[in-house]
């Protein structure tokens, strides 16, 4: 079928991917505008099975948001919420165990937990978070905290961030998930989250991360008013920091969803939009393992087909998804291990469960 | 396989165990580059078309009973409904008013209304102006056993009435062992092409669907589409070909046994493979109703040159448990989002 990419005009982009070569932003620019989604796709899929085969990953997992209490407010997000808003929440440490407790039959492998940017909480809160979890079910993996509440955290505990990391590693913390990069460029986190830490100390959060042992994943909030050098310059910031640390594991497009934000004029993402992000970024990332297509985003239908166009893991079960749908997604909260294995092997990849790291734990 | 693909390129036909082949060992990438192709040389232009219409089912009482199907209601079982004239003109006003040109008319197999019922429907609603796409084959086969007339006869006085194209609906998969197990009261395959085939004979266009993912075997799949371009050399009276997937929620089928609900790579393949084989029907539907959005704008890059209707209405796929709704202001977005020209049309795909 190469000569299908050749008559598209990708000849040239299609012999660096063959030989394992860096794309520049000008190359991701011309994919970009590119208007046929099945070129990408199988350009993107040369490094998808490169990278990793045949299989298609996912985890078995469990959300937990202690709190939509937040004073960052951004103008995308349709989950935090000022504090004495009726909406508000915050769990007790006592309440987010109780959710650990209740799913203790179930082979939880991941707790991924995540939450606003609270005005008062103390550091210990944060500690007692971790150290419940453990207490209640001690062999779980806790992927808790973005880089945007890791660098709050510090202010709180008043340390560095690599000082504060090693606070919340000893209290169970075992890696940081990819959230609050949105789009790093300046003028776009001035424009939807101007109190919101910036992409360059996203970046140092995550790097030190990198460098105390602790792994992260990586996103990109597209759809909203970003342009294409923006999305590119993004993609270019994370391969550069891992060319220097080595420590992302995924990267998650992440499809804006305005419903109930203060963006809601926007149009919802298209299904070609969706694709395009996560084949671009295949394309782009080249020193990332992984390429997550988040089914709670873009949908369970078109997450498999994504399996084809770049991403290799579909992320998991997810119960109680709650930041996502605030924002008018009509996915389900949750998925059995059992549907997302029959996607998978559908889409004609080999299905393994996965622990937090990459570790198989399981193929189908 | 390279064979295969060299056919295909060069524009010309596959036969069925080429379909077989490329079904067992095409990846997706692969169907979608061919059928890409093969749309391409049919419809160069970078356009997409679409029709504003509205579903009126103008009865949901049916003798059927097919397996498959959440939206009927037994005659004995009561609570089911036939449109009143009110009721029928308003649909059609309010269709009318959003720019639709067109009304896809189907009820179920009502078990004592004769054909005269059915002609002043047509009247009625003829009245209008409005193009009326109706009466899918299994119930002109049932008109025609009410009424003892041959189904010429049948369809003539249809048309006589106001009709002006039937659609493609009731085929579900055409092949008996298949219907006798789903569907048995509903006419047999032979019957389903011989009314497509009297229709074509006597100038009226129709549509062709599939409905697969049930019981059907990957041969039974061909054997349908073997079917529907056979009579399609012989009449080219087909406008467009639409394959959807069974919904199995809230039917008896899935009830009974369990089924899997087809997967969107198994549509987007299906969808591709169609294109490829049916090389002498000109349009294929992508099924927003079934897939939504997403999965319907990529299927343009997977075969299909058409976003189907808008839908106004739509009852039978909503009842199994599927509620997509799309605006034609959002057909239009996702058409030109996926870089074609979106083109309202007629039933015979001429521009509006």
């Amino acid at each position: 079928m190469d000569a299908y990419i050749e008559q598209a005009g990708l000849g040239q982009i299609l012999a660096k991917v063959r030989n394992g070569e860096r794309l520049t932003l000008a190359d991701g620019r011309a994919l970009y505008h590119h208007p046929n989604i099945l070129a990408l796709g199988y350009l993107a899929n040369i490094v998808r099975e490169r990278t990793n085969g045949n299989q298609a990953f996912f985890i078995y997992n469990q959300h937990i948001n202690y709190s939509n209490i937040c004073t960052n407010l951004c103008k995308f997000c349709a989950f935090g919420k000022e504090k004495g808003h009726a909406l508000a929440y915050e769990m007790t440490v006592e309440e987010v165990k109780d959710k650990v407790r209740l799913r203790l039959d179930e082979p939880i492998s991941e707790i991924h937990m995540v939450g606003g940017i609270h005005p008062d909480l103390p550091f210990s809160y944060y500690l007692d978070l971790l150290r419940g979890i453990k207490e209640v079910r001690p062999e779980v993996h806790i992927q808790a905290f973005t880089c945007v509440e890791i660098h709050h955290l510090a202010q709180l505990a008043g340390k560095p961030v690599d000082h504060t990391l090693r606070d919340l590693v000893d209290a169970g913390l075992g890696s940081l998930p990819g959230g609050g990069a949105e789009v790093f460029s300046p003028r776009i986190r001035q424009m939807t989250c101007e109190k919101k830490l910036s992409g360059e100390g996203w970046l140092e959060v995550a790097k030190t991360a990198h460098r105390q042992g602790l792994h992260t994943n990586a996103t990109m909030l597209y759809g909203h008013i970003e342009t294409v050098d923006e999305r590119l310059e993004h993609l270019d910031a994370l391969r550069c920091a891992q060319d220097e640390t080595n420590g992302f594991l995924a990267f998650i497009p992440l499809a804006f969803h305005p419903k109930n934000t203060e963006m809601a004029e926007h149009a919802t993402t298209t299904g070609i939009s969706d694709l395009k992000n996560i084949a671009i970024s295949r394309l782009m990332l080249d020193n990332f393992p992984h390429i997550k297509a988040y089914w709670v985003m873009i949908g369970p239908k078109l997450a498999q087909v994504a399996l084809a166009f770049g991403a290799d893991d579909m992320d998991g079960t997810v119960k109680e998804e709650v930041i996502t749908h605030m924002a008018g997604a009509e996915t389900a909260q949750a998925m059995g291990h059992k549907t997302l294995i029959r996607l998978i092997r559908e889409a004609g990849r080999q299905p393994v469960q996965r622990d937090t790291l990459y570790k198989v734990l399981a193929t189908y | 396989m390279q064979k295969i693909i060299r056919k295909i390129e060069a524009a010309q036909r596959i036969d069925g165990e080429d379909f077989l082949r490329l079904e067992q060992e095409a990846d997706l990438h692969q169907l979608g580059f061919l059928a890409n192709a093969v749309r391409l040389r049919l419809h160069p232009e970078p356009v997409v078309t679409y029709v504003i219409d509205r579903n009126i089912n103008y009865t949901d009482i049916c003798i059927s009973a097919c397996k498959f199907c959440a939206f009927f209601k037994a005659p004995e079982e009561g609570g089911g409904q036939v449109l009143t004239r009110a009721e029928l003109a308003q649909k059609i006003a309010e269709t009318q008013e959003l720019g639709g040109t067109q009304i896809l008319l189907q009820g179920g197999l009502h078990p004592d209304k004769p054909l005269e019922f059915y002609e002043e429907m047509l009247r009625f609603m003829k009245a209008t102006g409005i193009h009326i796409h109706g009466f899918s084959p299994p119930e002109i086969v049932h008109f025609s056993r009410l009424a003892d007339l041959p189904i010429p006869k049948v369809i003539e006085r249809l048309m006589a009435a106001g009709l002006d194209s039937i659609p493609g609906g009731g085929a579900e998969i055409l092949n008996n062992r298949v219907r006798r197990e789903l569907a048995p009261n509903k006419c047999d395959a032979d019957q389903w092409i011989e009314v497509m085939a009297v229709a074509h004979d006597l100038g009226l266009r129709t549509t062709a669907t599939m409905m697969f993912g049930h019981i059907e075997t990957m041969a039974e799949r061909l054997e349908h589409l073997q079917r529907v371009r056979d009579l399609q050399d012989r009449t080219g009276g087909f406008t467009a070909f639409i394959p959807w997937p069974f919904q199995p929620d809230h039917t008896p089928l899935a009830a009974a046994r369990t089924i899997e609900k087809t997967t969107a790579i198994s549509y987007l393949r299906m969808l591709a493979l169609s294109r490829i084989f049916l090389d002498n029907v000109r349009n294929i539907q992508a099924s927003w109703v079934t897939q939504g959005p997403k999965i319907a704008q990529l299927s343009l890059f997977f075969g299909a040159n058409d976003f189907g209707s808008t839908m106004i209405e739509e009852n039978v796929v909503a009842a199994a448990g599927v509620r997509f709704r799309l605006s034609e202001e959002e057909i239009r977005r996702l058409v030109t989002d996926a870089g074609f020209r979106p083109q309202q049309r007629l039933m015979d795909y001429t521009p509006v």
